[in-house]
């Protein structure tokens, strides 16, 4: 069973639709047990970096996704669900994040039109389970302004903007994160999804 | 690179799409969710509900149609038609749309566009701006209520408005061109966005494949929107897709 972490932060049902689509059960929930259980989790988001880390702490869902994440249970952040995987964001206000990868948040620095928004093409960086479905330039949907500022050996993904390369896809090992939405990316996005299946041990 | 994003509009009637003629003979061409599903496994970037319903008193229809469109497509869904309050930006967005696209009603008080993006983001605010060029030729105003309308407002200066005020997107509709399916509106299209850095999709007049092609090479605007070439089975996505390829237009192919 797959988990979507309800923590208030914008709509949830789109990623629990894309679930269903691909006939993945996916149950939205913020219930400790529940969560305990999960055998993946997912960390969606829309919204502002504070906001969602004040809500994670509000619900005290922090030391739980720090124990799964030690339990190697498989974890997907989205959008600012993967934002907040990292240490820091400067959104707002600098404010600390779940630090399960290394790096920060911060508005892109980028001689093109932010928000970055639309679809635009993956290139490879690092190998990861994740990506084993989908190939080099393919498109996925982006909305953002701010993004992953990531250590080389974390990055799985990037895409051309600008003069900047934008961070797609990060992961280690069971910790994993889209900056993109799968949920909106079409035949892509499924088989990023996909791909996360396979990864959680039912 | 982004990929051009080509997008088609399903006009809107008590529940059923329609497509007309300048806004009038309109005809019943299918379900709104079926079609849009069909140019998904297209490889449509994005669908437009467009409710062409005067006003929102069917607004239980639509909500069910923004429902059912979201939870079965896998690419964006922006709604647009009657929105005239931050609560039907509210209703329209937490039924699962994406984006919600506001006319008549972001003339009547600006500063909606304001709060809107404010409380939902630039990302979901789309203005719609339907224009025609002055008999003079000396410009564009701005027209509601389905194109009846005169507003007397300079499309430029509302344009760059929309921008100041949050808008994330422009959705540029040709009165002149619209339904009469001989290609875009080159000169309007160059003419906003030559003073907007935001997005701008071309809307009115697309015939084929190749006014599709024509707004890209002659412009550089973000989208192009068609219903009539889509609904009616002349052309698909797919199709208009692989004639961008061979001209070099960055869009996205499926597989």
């Amino acid at each position: 069973m797959i988990v979507i972490i309800d923590y208030n932060v914008g709509n949830l049902k789109s990623v629990e639709n894309a679930f269903l689509r691909i006939g993945v059960e996916a149950i939205v929930s913020r219930d400790h047990n529940m969560v305990r259980q999960a055998k993946g989790i997912v960390l969606p988001g829309v919204g502002t970096f504070p906001v969602a880390m004040e809500n994670l702490r509000k619900y005290d869902l922090i030391d739980i996704l720090n124990e799964r994440k030690e339990a190697g249970i498989p974890i997907l952040g989205i959008c600012l669900g993967m934002q907040i995987l990292f240490e820091k964001g400067y959104e707002v206000k600098e404010t600390e994040g779940l630090g399960f990868l290394h790096g920060e948040v911060k508005l892109m620095e980028v001689d093109a039109k932010i928000p970055h928004m639309g679809w635009n093409e993956l290139i490879f960086k690092n190998k990861h389970p994740l990506v084993k479905n989908i190939k080099e330039n393919d498109y996925v949907y982006f909305v953002h302004s701010y993004m992953a500022y990531v250590n080389d050996d974390e990055l799985i993904a990037y895409c051309e903007y600008g003069n900047e390369k934008i961070t797609a896809i990060v992961g280690k090992e069971n910790v994993m994160g889209c900056q993109f939405h799968p949920e909106k990316s079409g035949y892509i996005g499924k088989q990023i999804l996909l791909a996360f299946k396979e990864m959680v041990v039912c | 690179m982004l990929a051009k994003r080509i997008i088609p509009c399903l006009d809107i009637k008590n529940g059923k799409v329609v497509k007309g003629v300048h806004f009038v003979g309109l005809q019943e061409v299918g379900d709104p969710v079926e079609l849009a599903k069909k140019y998904d496994l297209q490889c449509a970037d994005e669908v437009v509900f467009l409710d062409i319903t005067a006003t929102y008193e069917n607004r239980d229809i639509i909500k069910d149609l923004i429902e059912r469109g979201a939870s079965e497509l896998s690419i964006p869904l922006a709604v647009g038609g009657g929105i005239r309050t931050i609560d039907d930006f509210r209703m329209i967005l937490s039924s699962g749309a994406d984006k919600v696209s506001v006319n008549s009603a972001a003339i009547a008080n600006p500063q909606l566009i304001k709060e809107a993006s404010d409380e939902f983001g630039v990302q979901c605010v789309v203005v719609a701006i339907d224009a025609k060029q002055r008999d003079d030729k000396s410009g564009y105003d701005v027209y509601v209520a389905g194109g009846r309308k005169n507003t007397g407002i300079d499309l430029i200066e509302w344009a760059q408005q929309c921008e100041a005020l949050g808008a994330g997107e422009i959705l540029l509709t040709s009165m002149d061109k619209d339904g009469t399916r001989d290609g875009f509106d080159i000169d309007m299209l160059n003419a906003v966005l030559q003073v907007v850095s935001i997005p701008v999709i071309a809307s009115g007049g697309c015939g084929g494949i190749e006014d599709i092609i024509e707004v890209f090479e002659k412009t550089n605007c973000d989208g192009a929107l068609a219903a009539s070439l889509f609904h009616y089975g002349e052309a698909t996505i797919d199709e208009v897709k692989e004639e961008c390829k061979k001209h070099n237009i960055p869009v996205r192919r499926n597989k």
